[in-house]
């Protein structure tokens, strides 16, 4: 019915190749980002903005990186909160030190040095994997925000230890209301998103997945190791770290390390597992679900009419997402993103399955 | 100086037992299912918090009896709900579905216990002893509940070892940890044995959770703090109990020689903002530690085929 592809022929590699081949697909998404930009602000208010739309935005892009690694090279990392904590304070330094650097270069810096630490903390991934390789992340999370807490240097001698930013602009043009943040993530947020998409339809994600699904027989067949699994810790950690330096500067404005701490780490790896591992839309599905259950759940005594209290509330969202999990891993490994396959495949066959 | 030090040493060292005592539940429910269970700090809390508040209305003895029946039950609820419908999944696929136990019992068990940080009172006196006064000026100083800690922590592993080695469970617990299928294979129910070491992993975190609250009082914390226990499994190997206890002693006085030793160094090269690089130690030794050694001190060698 919604989905009819009969009469799409692809006559070249080139449509066959497309990252949408069904027109349908192409207009939905066309469409959505249009209204992203185009709708969205006409009626968007500072609460769906500052709550919503940003936080989801921001997230959605760490947990491509994630996803990248963890999805697409099966390499579990747990250090994700330290990573974002390396660009955010990668790209706070370079503007309070060199002022004039324009906005995306900013964001560029903090992803680059995200990388450097992420691929020197990838190096333990050539000799170890699995569980080992999660606490070895792990030990990255706790030495980077022991290392933002402590050394003076990256917190420019704040006496408080928390850091801000004010005042951005991008080639003259402000960055500081609500909408216009939401613009510029946005924007960012489609870019990277298209990026990851076409690398991991390309050599690269094949590595990244040939390497995932049997390490041992990707090597047996021509592919680096060292080569497949350092470049998807350089890839994610930039995404990561442009993800932080954009938490920090558009969603927090000013922060302290507590703000990456472990909790942020496990906040993002839950994203991909309910939004679906090895998947760029899972990222997105999974990074509104996890950024809306909170705002559902306390807004639910209200609808109720059973006083709870905000602590009770958030033992509540433990459990949510705790259970979550475990149901996601039995009932549909693959998240939210393959419901939404199924949805499709259903759509197309209705209303006649037969 | 060797006082201090041997102090310093010595409180390491009991740190390194309570790390080791939530180090051994991992390793029983490592060596028996192959579930690498990130839920142990979890429990430990759990079960603190359990003993903690049944311990207002019930003599503490009765507490702990009640706490052993809430692992049991939740030891069961675990194999039936999580791991059985899980059961040839991934290693790392269980290892993600541990983690959602974590969260859901860090949940569960605030919302039912509520989330203050409670006291647990072993009725062990308080004031420090101090000994071999002798050989040092002023004697060395001695927590008892460090003391008491320890003997519990000797106690649990003389008696798994003693259930291992002797009881019919206990061997057919070491068969299913040599090989599932040659163990399913003489009649061995896979689902009663991953029953009984859930349950044994709950009871070990209950004396764990005990030790802790009692020194630390029983709240979130506790929770995190067990992550600890991670790098020694690293050191000692996922699948050895001398392992877990051998490299809960080498973190624990490691981190403190550590913060004592070279912190002050740190702090005046890098002009730091105070010390605390016990938060990262004991991970970044594993980390080293696994590049030249990844199965541990006393892991067995991982041999791969295709």
């Amino acid at each position: 019915m919604f989905y009819r592809e009969a009469g799409q022929f692809k006559t070249s590699y080139q449509s066959d190749q497309a990252i949408f081949p069904i027109a349908q697909d192409r207009w939905f998404v066309w469409g959505l980002v249009a209204f992203a930009f185009l709708v969205v602000p006409l009626f968007a208010n500072q609460y769906l903005y500052a709550e919503v739309l940003i936080p989801v935005l921001i997230l959605s892009i760490a947990a491509i990186g994630l996803n990248i690694l963890t999805g697409y090279c099966g390499q579990l990392s747990l250090g994700t909160g330290g990573f974002m904590a390396v660009g955010a304070y990668a790209a706070y330094n370079l503007l309070l030190r060199v002022p004039e650097t324009n906005l995306l270069v900013v964001f560029l810096f903090g992803g680059a040095m995200a990388m450097l630490v992420g691929v020197l903390f990838g190096i333990p991934s050539l000799r170890i994997k699995g569980f080992y390789l999660a606490v070895a992340t792990l030990a990255a999370q706790f030495f980077l925000e022991w290392a933002f807490a402590r050394v003076k240097w990256f917190t420019n001698y704040a006496p408080s230890g928390s850091v801000a930013v004010a005042n951005l602009d991008l080639f003259g043009i402000p960055i500081q209301t609500p909408m216009q943040k939401y613009l510029f993530v946005l924007a960012l947020a489609v870019v990277l998103a298209l990026a990851a998409k076409n690398l991991v339809r390309g050599r690269l994600g094949r590595m990244w997945m040939a390497t995932r699904d049997m390490d041992i027989a990707a090597e047996i067949i021509g592919i680096r190791p060292l080569h497949a699994k350092l470049s998807a810790f350089a890839v994610s950690s930039f995404y990561v770290g442009v993800a932080g330096a954009l938490w920090a500067f558009l969603r927090l404005g000013s922060w302290e390390p507590l703000a990456f701490d472990i909790n942020r780490s496990f906040q993002i790896l839950f994203m991909i597992i309910i939004g679906g591992l090895g998947s760029i839309l899972g990222s997105f599905l999974g990074a509104a679900f996890i950024v809306l259950v909170p705002i559902f759940l306390n807004q639910l005594p209200g609808w109720l009419g059973v006083p709870m209290s905000t602590a009770l509330i958030s033992h509540l969202e433990f459990m949510t997402f705790g259970a979550m999990i475990v149901f996601f891993l039995i009932v549909e490994p693959h998240g939210l993103a393959r419901l939404w396959a199924i949805a499709k495949e259903k759509l197309r066959l209705w209303p006649f399955p037969y | 100086m060797l006082g201090p030090f041997l102090e310093t040493l010595i409180g390491g060292l009991f740190t390194g037992v309570l790390y080791a005592l939530v180090a051994l539940g991992f390793v029983l429910i490592f060596k028996a299912s192959g579930v690498f269970n990130f839920a142990q700090g979890a429990m430990v809390l759990f079960a603190a918090l359990s003993v903690a508040r049944l311990a207002e209305v019930m003599p503490l003895v009765l507490a702990v009896g009640f706490a052993i029946v809430i692992m049991v039950v939740l030891a069961y609820a675990i194999e039936r709900l999580v791991l059985r419908p899980l059961v040839n999944q991934e290693g790392i696929i269980l290892f993600m579905a541990t983690l959602g136990i974590a969260y859901f019992l860090d949940g569960l068990g605030q919302t039912i216990w509520g989330s203050d940080i409670y006291k647990i009172n072993l009725g062990i006196p308080k004031d420090p002893m101090f000994v071999l006064e002798q050989v040092f000026p002023g004697g060395l100083l001695i927590d008892r509940e460090e003391v008491a800690a320890a003997a519990v922590c000797a106690l649990l592993v003389a008696g798994l070892a003693v259930f291992f080695q002797v009881t019919r469970t206990g061997r057919a617990l070491r068969a299913v940890a040599d090989d599932h299928q040659a163990a399913q294979s003489v009649g061995i129910p896979l689902n009663y044995i991953w029953l009984i070491v859930w349950a044994v992993s709950g009871v070990v975190a209950i004396a764990a959770g005990m030790v802790w609250g009692s020194k630390l009082g029983v709240q979130f914390s506790i929770s995190l703090v067990a992550l600890k226990a991670l790098p020694v499994l690293i050191l000692g190997g996922f699948t050895s109990i001398p392992g877990a206890i051998v490299g809960g002693l080498i973190i624990g006085a490691g981190e403190k020689i550590a913060e004592v030793m070279l912190g002050p160094y740190l702090i005046r090269w890098f002009d730091l903002a105070g010390g605390g690089i016990e938060n990262w130690f004991a991970y970044v030794l594993a980390l080293i530690f696994l590049l030249f050694r990844p199965q541990g001190l006393f892991g067995e060698r991982i041999i791969e085929r295709i």
